[in-house]
């Protein structure tokens, strides 16, 4: 190998993985993702994937994608362009060619770059270069194909398996680039592939081969490093991203009650995956029942949680739809539940497999009546364990169902994850009622919540009726008096507030006052919170307010606005939390930036909107 | 041990809710046999009274709950079924029914019903067929006839309506009772049959609504008709009906027929005997489906077939899966897989 190319060294980088669905670009993301992870690196990665499932090969709709965000210190987003793009063939280079930094290096199949491929992928030329004005990039045109089955041509693997392991070519050549380590993939092929060893070696060759190729040819005159992050808190580490960490958080949180965990549900992109990681836990005792429809889905839940579990139900945006009346349900029955939104670009079918944060109104607003709910939203990949565990506890202590949002952005991404231990978490105490409990009232409330009792069925003595019609202030009795009405109206709307005494105070990312207050809540935290270290590293009075308890806020939110000049709420829709806060707090102007593009924000777009607020624009 | 289950009575399953049915409604004859069946079901399957849960969806029927005091949940309209499997499958122990209307199962519901039924959830689903919505004050269900005039239909409906019995033996049924509102004893002994039962046990209670549907079921509950053209089936026992207990049914080709004993031919030999353990559905389908005139209208149990029920599937899993496992605990689940250093 070449040892006389310059290595230089790095703060940060972000690679672009792409190809055909078919080309297992997620697993190359995933595997230099996780390679550069255990080097200790800080890392985001974001998967960019189809909806279709099987688009025809070759087109711009079957194109899937993996970013990864590498640094030295913690990234907290995926990166907004990248400077590395694997282009599988020309359909990925063709829709991911806008993301690619200007003077970036782009390594392409060049095998594939024939007639065919540009056909498939529409291109009006057999000249990407030109087509696509990409004069100013650095291009690698390396025969990955070929290389890959000349590499394998004695592996005895059919021609098939052979031409599959083109992406672990790319990716030794990404990884000759990049300094890193081969031995945590090929650990991963030892274990994945256990029982088939010629497998096992044919990747390890291929792996091999595309990093010595890459350190061969000239095109590729310099190797960069990026150091291990040193300011990182000590312990175990893993990776982890957002839907598996809400669903662990859940699981956590029935632990923590000592109760079963019930969850009723059914699948719906981006949210599938809460169900199927619980649905592994049956060693847990976790019961996942697979509904025939999301009303059933929440229904059951409904009925789990009379019966004593801790009852949990998970959908994205039409399924939330579907659970409307049912959640009116749970509100007037006062039982604890957690429905976890993994929100997508909507309406209707929308956007499947983008992110948006457009639920917001409904999970506040979108049910008959007056039905108040706790709304509480988790903000990366690995808070969504917390913010899960969270809900489970104000779910079940204060005997309310819990909206938790999260989006597909950081249901999909993942970063490492310092392991955390339970005992650390705290216990979760609902208020259950006892057997033989002498005078049972079933809307009797505790002063402290403003919850009522938890009574099981089973247990003797306190034997009672719940229901959807309106209840008696004590008894829990069908009432249709006016005043009870309003009474019961008025408590469950307190019995909301209250929370607000259980949840931590509102933070403040740099100073307390200035001059602008950049405003966020959910999957945009990280993006913002890396527009406005920008922001600040350039002398600007910009600090960031990240919400996660929605409703409630936070009791010192007001606080916190009258302390700066200018508030710039941002979010991924047309505004939806920004009115929220104009009805809390009226007497506040409120700037703010939206975007339904089915895209995160982008770091540059931010800071260039906050510098024209700064500037009076 | 307590073994309060030996001496319940009628009265320890009467709520202190003030029953709101009009008068001369089916349901309150249908309220008695369910509180006459308890205390039998608490001493044949050892039940305290707080293993009792009635659910129910919307409408009158699921006004039901609230006058059995036993643990209650009033749902929503038509997501009885949902709830009630949730309860179950929550806590295995506990004895669930659950109380609808034909709109409530059939029509809002019905995609949880077959569901339900299909997966042969341990719960007792007493169907209150009054072939008509009551509550919203008499516009037609899916069981009304072709043709019926309801406030809805004013020259008659135009579509063909659901057979219940039909619908649950599609959906993999299991059990399937048919039962008459003013025949309390009936009722009672196939509430009692539907506990025993471990799957869903859906009983049909053909229920006269006297406000919006009055005299739908009079052509077979008038006393001077009854016996002829309903015929009340017993596992084991002679398929035979009528005044003068002379008529029977025989299968003719594929179908079932009606013969009369004594006549034609026919000799007590030649009439079906009932089998209602047969997995087979073929002659419970066609049973179920019998319509007068052609027929009598079949009533009791008229399939019983033992299956693995949901409920014990998923309490099998999970135990199979936890005994060897190797996550424990929560901190287990986190440390699994892939981690490192720092
Ligand atoms: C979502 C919803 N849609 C409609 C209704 C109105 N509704 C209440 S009961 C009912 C029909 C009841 O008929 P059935 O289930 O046969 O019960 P019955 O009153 O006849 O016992 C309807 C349409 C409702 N309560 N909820
Ligand atoms: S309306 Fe009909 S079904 Fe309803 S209570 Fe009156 S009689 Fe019974
Ligand atoms: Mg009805």
């Amino acid at each position: 190998m070449d040892k006389q190319k310059n290595v230089q060294e790095l703060d940060e980088v972000v690679v672009r993985f792409s190809g055909d669905s078919g080309d297992g670009m997620q697993l190359t993301g995933t595997l230099f993702a996780d390679a550069s992870a255990l080097f200790g690196n800080g890392v985001n990665t974001f998967p960019d994937y189809p909806s279709e499932i099987r688009a025809p090969q070759g087109t711009v709709g079957g194109v899937s994608g993996f970013q990864v965000h590498l640094g030295n210190q913690k990234v907290n987003t995926p990166g907004d362009y990248c400077d590395v793009l694997v282009a599988m063939n020309p359909a990925a280079l063709k829709a991911n060619a806008k993301w690619v930094k200007k003077g970036g290096m782009i390594i392409v199949d060049a095998d594939q770059f024939n007639e065919k491929g540009y056909q498939r992928a529409g291109y009006k030329t057999i000249d990407a270069v030109t087509e696509l004005n990409l004069q100013d990039f650095k291009i690698i045109n390396a025969p990955i194909t070929t290389l890959t089955k000349e590499s394998l041509k004695e592996s005895g693997l059919d021609n098939k398996s052979i031409v599959r392991s083109k992406n672990m070519f790319a990716l030794g050549m990404v990884y000759y680039i990049f300094d890193r380590p081969l031995n945590f993939t090929e650990k991963y092929y030892e274990t994945k592939f256990k029982k088939k060893p010629e497998i096992i070696e044919a990747n390890k060759k291929v792996l091999r081969d595309g990093y010595n190729y890459a350190g061969n040819i000239h095109a590729i005159p310099n190797t960069y490093t990026i150091k291990p992050a040193d300011a990182r808190v000590k312990g175990k580490y893993r990776t982890i991203n957002g839907n598996t960490a809400t669903a662990w958080g859940l699981i956590a949180a029935a632990e923590k009650a000592n109760l079963p965990l019930f969850c009723g549900s059914y699948p719906i992109t981006p949210a599938t995956d809460v169900l199927i990681e619980l649905a592994k836990r049956k060693d847990l005792g976790v019961k996942t029942l697979q509904a025939e429809d999301e009303i059933a889905g929440v229904c059951t839940a409904i009925g789990a949680a009379f019966a004593g579990n801790f009852a949990v139900t998970s959908t994205s945006g039409p399924g939330l739809s579907l659970k409307s009346e049912a959640l009116g349900l749970a509100v007037m029955t006062e039982l604890p539940m957690v429905i976890v939104n993994v929100q997508r670009g909507g309406p209707s079918t929308g956007l499947p497999t983008k992110t948006e944060q457009s639920d917001l109104n409904q999970a506040l607003y979108g049910r008959n009546g007056e039905a108040p709910m706790v709304v509480i939203a988790a903000s990366t990949p690995s808070n969504c364990f917390d913010f899960a565990f969270q809900a489970g506890k104000i779910a079940m202590e204060h005997m309310t169902p819990v909206i938790l949002l999260t989006d597909g952005f950081i249901a999909n991404g993942s970063e490492p994850w310092r392991i955390p231990s339970m005992k650390d978490y705290p216990a979760i105490n609902p208020p259950i009622v006892p057997e033989n409990t002498e005078n049972f009232m079933p809307y009797a409330r505790d002063e402290k919540r403003l919850a009522r009792g938890w009574a099981f069925p089973g247990k003797k003595g306190i034997a009672h009726r719940v229901g959807g019609l309106e209840k008696d202030f004590i008894k829990g009795s069908v009432s249709h008096d006016p005043m009870n009405h309003q009474r019961m109206t008025d408590i469950r709307e307190a019995k909301v507030q209250r929370v607000k005494e259980f949840i931590p105070e509102q933070e403040v990312y740099g100073d307390k006052e200035g001059d602008l207050l950049v405003v966020g809540w959910g999957g945009t935290q990280g993006h913002l919170l890396t527009a406005v270290q920008e922001m600040r590293a350039a002398g600007k009075s910009v600090s960031l307010c990240h919400f996660n308890y929605i409703n409630p806020l936070p009791r010192n939110t007001r606080d916190i606005f009258t302390r700066f000049k200018n508030i710039v709420v941002c979010e991924l829709n047309m505004g939806q939390f920004v009115n929220y806060l104009r009805i809390n707090f009226q007497d506040f102007n409120y700037h703010q930036f939206n975007k339904v593009q089915g895209l995160p924000f982008t770091v540059v777009e931010l800071v260039d909107r906050f510098n024209k607020i700064l500037e009076g624009k | 041990m307590e073994e309060k289950y030996l001496h319940y009575t009628p009265q320890d399953f009467k709520s202190d809710q003030e029953v709101r049915w009009c008068p001369g409604c089916g349901d309150h004859a249908i309220l008695s046999s369910v509180q006459k069946a308890l205390p039998e079901v608490s001493k044949v399957l050892k039940y305290n009274l707080e293993r009792y849960v009635f659910v129910s969806g919307i409408g009158c029927s699921s006004r039901f709950p609230y006058y059995v005091d036993t643990f209650g949940f009033h749902g929503i309209h038509g997501r009885a079924s949902a709830i009630a499997t949730g309860v179950k499958v929550a806590n295995p122990t506990l004895s669930v029914w659950q109380i609808t209307g034909d709109g409530d199962a059939l029509a809002i519901g019905g995609n949880h019903f077959i569901h339900a039924v299909r997966r042969n959830i341990d719960t007792n689903i007493l169907l209150f067929n009054n072939q008509i919505y009551g509550l919203t004050k008499g516009q037609y269900s899916p069981t009304s006839p072709l043709g019926k005039i309801t406030k809805t239909s004013p020259f008659g409906t135009v579509e063909h309506p659901f057979r219940p019995g039909e619908l649950v033996i599609g959906a993999q049924g299991k059990f399937f009772a048919r039962s008459l509102d003013i025949d309390v004893k009936l009722t009672s002994e196939l509430m009692i049959e539907a506990a025993k039962h471990d799957g869903t046990s859906v009983v049909e209670i053909l229920q006269n609504c006297v406000i919006f549907n009055d005299g739908a079921y009079d052509y077979i509950t008038d006393r001077e008709h009854r016996e002829d053209r309903v015929i009340t089936l017993r596992h084991g026992e002679k398929m035979v009906f009528g005044k003068n207990r002379d008529k029977g049914l025989i299968l003719s080709g594929l179908s079932l027929k009606v013969v009369t004993i004594g006549q034609g031919g026919f000799s007590m030999d030649d009439i079906l005997v009932h089998d209602a353990y047969n997995p087979n559905p073929g002659v419970h389908m066609m049973l179920a489906n019998m319509e007068f005139p052609e027929y009598p209208v079949a009533l009791g149990v008229i399939r019983n077939v033992k299956d693995s029920t949901y409920d014990d599937n998923v309490r099998d899993q999970v135990l199979e899966v936890m005994k060897d496992a190797k996550i424990k605990c929560v901190d287990d689940l986190l440390n699994s897989g892939e981690t490192w250093d720092v």
